[in-house]
């Protein structure tokens, strides 16, 4: 009975001074951030990787995420004759949610995973020691433009994926069920509100590009220097974020909606 | 503001140094003085803390009590913005090379001159393809980390090392894992570039043939702190068995050839024990 006490006695420490070392880190390379006015390069080339590179599978996921909504929704709708407000169901359900999640989840798995990696091996192969000992900050160097390019990526992704999911089911709707072209646009300008519904979708996304990139972040400058280390690093930098965006999202949408 | 106790030929002082990593003592109470221009290398078996006595004089990890002075300055009282600036002036040469694996050769050496001047890009490129020459690897540049042996990528880490032209470069186990060939090539480079360059050049190692070849003076620690220093021809004549025993290599001497078990070679076979775990 002691022994299984000290068991989660000694878990539930591990747990706090792991997240007192996240949020101290998070507290350096904010700091860092300002330094990165003189560098926009920096910043740039890290948008490049974990965004731009991201943009086949959210382009993927967006079109057929509409697609499936589309014919998800007529088949619901038809039920009780409402199909032609196929446009606002889609529109408000990708604009508040599934906009902003899936593409923080798809993030997660696509950039979280090669941006703890890429750190985590940095450090074991000591490249940010030695970065340290040429008197140049990993922090300044390294993790605040990737910090940075995850914020500023993840909401223009989550609009390219809402966009495309909105097409998609336009594309469905319209094309294959025959719902009307100007009831699909009309109801759908109607109903969705641009504070209400597209401005609390963008600030979720900000949240979620925020936290995705500081547990990718962190997770590669955590890790232990091995290999298995590594390995455990990238798995729990896409565990960690996603459950902490579906955590997030539930308060959040708690806050915006309820 | 320059120690006193640091003035003059002195460039590394480490006085009274105690550090442990967690149960472990690595250091317990080390003295040490590094003269500029000489190559110093500090020697000792595996385990001894000769890579971390580099992290503490390069200021990355915390001593637990002690002081370390370079080139005057205490190295562990510095604001991190002051520890930077004295970086430019330390070289370090890691055992794994640490070169970027995204950068190729150019620019792996490029990099500090990059992040800390502003010289126009013609300059770097003649700087750059100076140190390259200077570790005979300028027909390189080209190439990625990836492709380089291991001989090549110290060399290149070496280069990369002293494309700022610092006052001091540390060495951390040079020579381990190096085929003959490249071995004397980084044998001869560390002594030509520390007299050509008027460097203070630390070296820590186990290998004692090739670094007793270069070094001006060495220091032996064993068991936290330093039990002998000397030229090379003194520690080899030293009247100490435990240093006679490293030197020269002996398999059994002071340091015995089994780590000490709890029990007993034949109740370890035969006893309780074997039986216990064995059910």
């Amino acid at each position: 009975m002691t022994d299984l006490l000290q068991r989660i006695g000694a878990r539930t420490l591990g747990i706090a001074e792991r997240l007192g070392r996240a949020f101290l880190f998070l507290l350096r390379a904010l700091a860092a951030v300002p330094s990165l006015v003189l560098r926009p390069g920096l910043v740039v080339q890290q948008i490049y990787s974990v965004g731009v590179l991201s943009l086949v599978i959210i382009v993927v996921s967006g079109v057929f995420v509409g697609l499936v909504l589309g014919l998800q929704g007529h088949t619901t709708l038809v039920n009780f004759g409402a199909e032609q407000s196929l446009g606002v169901l889609v529109a408000l359900s990708i604009v508040r949610e599934l906009g902003p999640v899936v593409t923080a989840l798809l993030f997660a798995g696509r950039a979280g995973s090669a941006l703890a990696a890429e750190i985590g091996l940095m450090k074991s192969t000591e490249q940010l020691s030695g970065m340290e000992m040429m008197a140049v900050d990993p922090m300044r160097r390294i993790i605040a433009p990737r910090l940075l390019a995850g914020f500023i990526a993840m909401p223009l992704l989550a609009a390219i994926f809402s966009f495309l999911a909105i097409f998609g089911s336009y594309v469905i709707g319209v094309g294959l069920l025959a719902v009307d072209a100007g009831a699909f646009w009309g109801q759908m300008q109607d109903a969705v509100d641009f504070r209400e519904d597209i401005l609390n979708g963008v600030i979720k996304s900000l949240a979620f590009g925020f936290v995705a990139s500081w547990i990718a972040v962190f997770e590669g400058y955590d890790a232990e220097p091995t290999s298995a280390g590594v390995s455990r690093a990238t798995t729990r930098a896409v565990v960690h974020t996603s459950l902490a965006v579906l955590g997030l999202d539930f308060v959040l949408t708690a806050l915006m909606f309820a | 503001m320059a120690d006193p106790t640091a003035a003059g030929d002195v460039l590394v002082e480490i006085r009274d140094l105690h550090f442990a990593r967690g149960e472990r003592v690595l250091f317990d109470g080390v003295d040490l003085r590094i003269r500029r221009g000489e190559v110093t290398a500090i020697m000792g078996p595996s385990g001894t803390g000769k890579t971390t006595l580099l992290k503490l004089i390069g200021g990355q990890l915390q001593p637990a009590s002690g002081t370390v002075h370079v080139d005057g300055e205490n190295v562990h009282a510095l604001s991190l913005g002051d520890l930077y600036v004295l970086r430019r002036r330390m070289g370090m040469l890691f055992q794994s090379g640490a070169l970027f694996t995204d950068l190729n050769v150019f620019d792996n050496v490029a990099f500090p001159l990059h992040e800390h001047t502003d010289l126009p890009e013609t300059l770097v490129r003649d700087l750059v393809l100076l140190k390259l020459q200077a570790v005979g690897l300028r027909g390189a540049r080209d190439l990625m980390p990836a492709q380089l042996s291991g001989g090549m990528a110290r060399r290149v880490a070496l280069a990369r090392a002293i494309a700022l032209d610092p006052t001091m470069v540390m060495y951390d186990e040079p020579f381990t894992g190096q085929d003959p060939i490249s071995m004397g090539v980084l044998v001869d480079l560390i002594r030509r570039l520390n007299d050509s360059l008027n460097l203070t050049s630390i070296i820590v190692s186990h290998d004692v043939a090739e670094t007793a070849r270069i070094a001006d003076r060495i220091h032996v620690l064993s068991g936290g702190r330093i039990v002998e220093s000397g030229t090379p021809e003194a520690l080899y004549a030293s009247e100490s068995e435990w240093v006679r025993q490293f030197m020269h290599g002996l398999p059994d001497g002071p340091v015995p050839f089994h780590y000490p078990a709890a029990v007993g070679f034949d109740d370890d076979l035969l006893g309780d024990a074997g039986s216990r775990r064995a059910s």
